[in-house]
């Protein structure tokens, strides 16, 4: 195949499909064992130093926050992060110093709220470097490949842009059409973890409501961490298995962590805590404000519990439940 | 120019912005302004328009202001909670007339800049970068974007970074590159008026201005030459029912301000 053009971006998570699908063979169970543990003993066992880490949600969407929390307090450096659709995920990672490099579909922003300053202070200041950009659906099919167990996947996004410049992709001839036509390299991230509302004790994890791209990350990711809120009963996935997004044999941990998300939203049971997260972004506009912010809320606490009492407790939770779920107004 | 008599300007743009939706099509929709058109365009003339967000949120009826393109609003009442996966299929395979987005700057053939001024290695500025806006660019039919504002440091003759492609370099450059063929900018909505691209050179030319702006000031606030309609329109202000449903849509403010 002809190769038109090359992106000199840094290719993030790689690997070739062969020595994957041995990886898989040698690593991933297929029997239904008990992978219940702590947030503490999940992020000890399965995240390390320098690991490329991608998560799943939209970025202030069904995070994992327990879990972020916990990364940051078990003082993992060096990670590589996928900025796929990240926002508040990313951003108190890189506050905790745990982040080196990004590869950049969306990050350092807040959507609506703004640009995240902590994100952008680490880029600008260079103490975080983006090493590749990409765009949302190249990242998404990034992980479709590696789910696939394939080495790339063909895409018409990115071409003729300083995106694709600056992308780990390539542009080729289509043998077919004979158009050109761009290559995006698969992603398989060593650890990736995930926030739903139920999975049984295997992690079979179920998703209500979209599944942004759960479906394929967690089976691109190498290591997956899952926190739900609720642990269920095996009956409960199997009376309704079309609802199952994330089967149990790419699961390596699972975590109940009520709330778990906050203060992202968890579609159908809270809302967003607006409140907390314009702290944050208030404080975060000085490393002094991420130092407190982390004290106040990371290290000051002894569990997630005590954090949920520290941001306003079951008062709090449930009139994010109320906002969510229509009941209340948003102000 | 925040406040033009009884409207402001936020009002004004989502409005001009939710009439060019016709109704039975598609639109792709990214945060703020975007949203608030398309949820106008569904109330009022284009009940049938059908909202795609790239999170998975399919033929919502959007209640109120979602702050994510990946909220659960965005799939209140939708026709399917899907995945960016089936969605930017969806976007590449061609069932998506409009894409919606805005952007830090602009060039004369609708590229945009959301990713960095400065050096790229190390940025004076580091913005988001592409989101979904690439692939919007990419695929879908006809893109409007929303820039309010409008000055020559956003209106640029030439981008420090190309995020999202517009017509790239001239007539021809999408199809050579290797972009789907037929797609394109459409619609530009400032503060000050609508531009559109001329068909044969693919560069940006005046249509529309808003109520008391010249094209003379629309070219002052653009750092290279417009082309200009050879009539230019002047838009129509936001009606009082448009006004009212925009206060519904977003009862908090958080993008069009009390």
């Amino acid at each position: 195949m002809e190769v038109l053009a090359e992106g000199k971006g840094e290719l993030l998570g790689w690997h070739d499909p062969d020595e994957n699908r041995q990886w898989v063979r040698e690593h991933k169970s297929r029997a239904l064992v008990d992978k219940r543990m702590t947030v503490q003993e999940a992020v000890q066992r399965f995240v390390r130093d320098g690991d490329y880490v991608a998560i799943g949600g939209f970025g202030h969407v069904r995070i994992p926050m327990a879990v972020l929390y916990e990364v940051i307090r078990q003082g993992k450096r060096n990670l590589a992060i996928a900025g796929k659709t990240a926002v508040h995920d990313i951003d108190i990672l890189i506050g905790g110093g745990c982040v080196s490099k990004v590869e950049c579909a969306y990050a350092f922003g807040h959507e609506l709220r703004g640009l995240s300053p902590a994100g952008r202070r680490a880029v600008e200041s260079g103490r975080v470097k983006v090493v590749a950009e990409i765009s949302n659906a190249g990242y998404q099919w990034r992980f479709l490949a590696a789910a696939m167990g394939l080495p790339f996947i063909p895409a018409r996004n990115l071409a003729g842009t300083d995106t694709f410049e600056k992308s780990s992709a390539k542009l080729v001839r289509d043998p077919w059409s004979g158009k050109p036509i761009v290559l995006i390299p698969a992603a398989y991230p060593d650890v990736a973890f995930f926030h739903v509302p139920r999975c049984d004790k295997y992690g079979n994890a179920q998703i209500d409501g979209i599944l942004v791209e759960d479906f394929e990350l967690s089976r691109a990711a190498r290591r997956v961490i899952i926190s739900t809120e609720e642990v269920v009963d095996e009956e409960v996935i199997r009376a309704n298995p079309r609802h199952t997004a994330i089967p149990y044999y790419v699961v390596d941990a699972v975590v109940e962590v009520p709330f778990g998300a906050h203060p992202t939203q968890m579609p159908y049971l809270y809302y967003f805590d607006e409140e907390h997260i314009r702290e944050w972004l208030h404080l975060s506009t000085t490393d002094e404000g991420v130092q407190e912010y982390m004290d106040r809320y990371v290290f000051g606490v002894q569990d997630f519990e005590e954090y949920l009492e520290r941001v306003g407790g079951i008062r709090k939770m449930n009139r994010l439940r109320r906002i969510e779920q229509y009941r209340a107004p948003m102000v | 120019m925040a406040q033009r008599g009884s409207y402001s300007e936020s009002e004004l743009l989502a409005c001009v912005a939710a009439r060019l939706l016709e109704d039975g099509r598609s639109v792709f929709v990214g945060t703020g302004l975007p949203m608030i058109a398309s949820m106008l365009a569904q109330r009022t003339h284009a009940p049938n328009l059908l909202i795609i967000f790239e999170a998975g949120g399919v033929g919502p009826q959007v209640p109120v202001l979602p702050i994510s393109v990946g909220d659960s609003r965005t799939f209140h009442r939708a026709v399917m909670a899907s995945s960016m996966h089936d969605v930017m299929s969806a976007c590449q395979a061609g069932y998506i007339d409009y894409g919606f987005l805005g952007a830090a700057a602009i060039d004369p053939y609708g590229n945009l800049n959301t990713t960095v001024f400065g050096d790229w290695e190390q940025p004076k500025v580091r913005l988001p970068g592409s989101g979904g806006a690439n692939d919007i660019g990419s695929f879908c039919w006809r893109l409007i974007y929303i820039m309010r504002n409008q000055s020559p440091r956003t209106f640029m003759a030439r981008l420090p970074f190309v995020t999202t492609p517009g017509y790239l370099s001239g007539p021809g450059a999408r199809e050579a590159a290797g972009l789907p063929s037929g797609g394109g900018p459409y619609r530009v909505i400032t503060q000050l008026g609508v531009l559109g691209f001329d068909d044969e050179t693919k560069r940006m030319k005046l249509l529309a201005v808003h109520p008391g702006v010249t094209p003379e000031q629309v070219q002052e606030a653009t750092g290279f030459p417009l082309l200009m309609a050879d009539e230019i329109q002047e838009t129509a202000p936001p009606t009082e029912e448009e006004r009212r449903i925009l206060r519904e849509i977003d009862p908090t403010g958080m993008v069009i301000p009390r």
